[in-house]
């Protein structure tokens, strides 16, 4: 019944950290350096992982096609596989080790060194203050990673199949645009607001309640992240058999 | 004035504080003192409301916080400044960012008057240059004077000090002493110390509150301190030998 009682009161955190911020002027400030933080400082690992896994993905289709299987199967491969499950299940899944675990730390260190109750002493809603922003943040700015990841894949997948002479160019082109269903982005695209959402949540969650010194902050924040990738994995699930169906 | 009446709190089958009833004057520095365990953490974050207490009430001024909405708690919130053990600067301020945090989040003042109120009150703790530092370039007691800039910088009715000499050597120590003495008569505020460090007390109480076990069990000044009368008070407070012979002498 333990878990019960973590989702009760990750629910009334959450309803403690979408009320009205106190003033909106600081709300906007602490949003783009949140935006910064877990968009723009995340944006060489998410195109370091896309630009390998679209290449690797290039070339192991390449293996597998036989002689009767056509060529620009490799194209429509690494784009259906980008776009439907690579780049918006597992982009946030790293993104929830670099930036739940960075979120879960830094709130977690915040609450033992008593700067979340000096916030809730002066008056600031202190859930509202610190986890609201990273929330918004979280939901707007992965979508773009994960669009960014998807172009990067499919373009790293295209070069590398070029380049090794495994697919012309105009046979993966003609793969890329085989039986494109515009739904499929936006099936992405909603997954990945979902996933925004529980990464920063989750970690957020974990980190305001850590309880003790540094060694409960450590392991705050790994909880964040096993936690924030079970829930990602669960809500794949179920979100896919929702939005295929 | 903060008046304590018949708090109550307890952790599962520990029962911390017990029927607490204290009052605490305006313009005076109030100490409560005991050992550690004996509930004084506990009793000030349930007059403060980051624990709610099982019973009891906490007036401030006459208002009764307990039972006040979440909205007219923060307008009283807003008159308490605290000083914690730990300082909780937030440390990716800078100090004079630090100071001027909840001037920023509760008043109207435009950048210049919120840097000039922060600077006023940098001045106060004598920490004049140290605005550009964060708090991690900053030394125990630096760190300690910035957060009495903090709480003071929206000209708090209610001053909390947590253990504000903890850590420090005695003569930083007694210049906090001094500080939230000179602050509490300055400003006319009703501070509550919570400390069990006996420097401390003999130099900056006004009133005196001995928590035993999670109860007052005594109250007094600095005068009837030194006298006793109480076993669990005579024996916190004449624990080491300085006390011993201070009290010989006396």
């Amino acid at each position: 019944m333990r878990w019960m009682y973590h989702i009760g009161r990750y629910m009334r955190l959450l309803a403690k950290s979408f009320r009205k911020p106190e003033k909106l002027s600081v709300f906007k400030d602490l949003l783009v350096t949140e935006l910064e933080s877990i968009g723009l400082q995340s944006v060489g690992i998410v195109a370091l992982l896309s630009i390998f896994m679209g290449a690797v993905i290039c070339l192991q289709t390449a293996h597998q096609i036989g002689g009767w299987i056509p060529v620009y199967t490799i194209g429509f491969t690494v784009r259906q596989t980008m776009i439907l499950e690579f780049s918006p299940t597992l982009i946030p899944v790293i993104l929830a080790g670099k930036v739940g675990s960075n979120i879960a730390s830094q709130i977690g260190t915040m609450r033992v060194t008593e700067q979340i109750d000096a916030l809730d002493i002066m008056g600031v809603n202190s859930a509202g203050y610190l986890i609201l922003p990273k929330v918004v943040a979280g939901v707007f700015i992965v979508p773009f990673l994960v669009v960014l990841s998807m172009v990067l894949g499919v373009g790293a997948g295209a070069w590398i199949g070029v380049a090794t002479g495994l697919s012309p160019l105009a046979d993966f082109e003609y793969g890329m645009q085989v039986d494109f269903r515009v739904f499929d982005v936006v099936y992405a695209l909603t997954k990945t607001v979902v996933f925004g959402f529980i990464l920063t949540s989750v970690s957020a969650y974990h980190g305001y309640f850590a309880e003790g010194g540094a060694l409960e902050v450590g392991k705050s924040s790994t909880k964040a992240v096993v936690w924030s990738v079970v829930i990602i994995m669960v809500s794949n699930l179920i979100l896919t058999q929702m939005l295929l169906n | 004035m903060i008046e304590l009446q018949h708090l109550e709190k307890s952790f599962g089958d520990h029962h911390v504080l017990k029927d607490v009833s204290a009052t605490f004057e305006r313009g005076k520095v109030n100490f409560v003192i005991g050992r550690s365990g004996s509930g004084k953490s506990v009793m000030t974050k349930c007059t403060v409301g980051l624990i709610e207490p099982d019973q009891g009430r906490v007036f401030y001024d006459g208002r009764d916080f307990i039972s006040l909405s979440g909205r007219e708690r923060k307008v009283i919130r807003q008159e308490i400044g605290m000083l914690f053990q730990g300082s909780a600067l937030f440390d990716s301020m800078t100090v004079q960012e630090n100071v001027e945090f909840p001037l920023r989040m509760f008043s109207d003042m435009s950048d210049a008057e919120r840097r000039d109120r922060a600077a006023a009150c940098l001045e106060r703790v004598e920490l004049a240059d140290a605005g550009t530092r964060f708090p991690a370039e900053c030394s125990g007691g630096m760190q300690k004077r910035v957060g009495i800039a903090r709480a003071i910088a929206m000209n708090p009715k209610y001053l909390f000090c947590d253990e504000p000499n903890s850590g420090l050597d005695p003569q930083t120590a007694i210049v906090i002493d001094n500080l939230i003495s000179d602050i509490t008569s300055e400003y006319q505020i009703t501070t509550v110390v919570v400390s069990h460090d006996m420097n401390s007390v003999m130099e900056a109480s006004d009133t005196i509150h001995f928590v035993h076990q999670g109860s007052i069990c005594w109250h007094g000044n600095r005068e009837g301190l030194l006298k006793g009368g109480v076993k669990e008070l005579e024996d916190f407070v004449f624990a080491s030998d300085l006390m011993r012979k201070i009290r010989k002498n006396v």
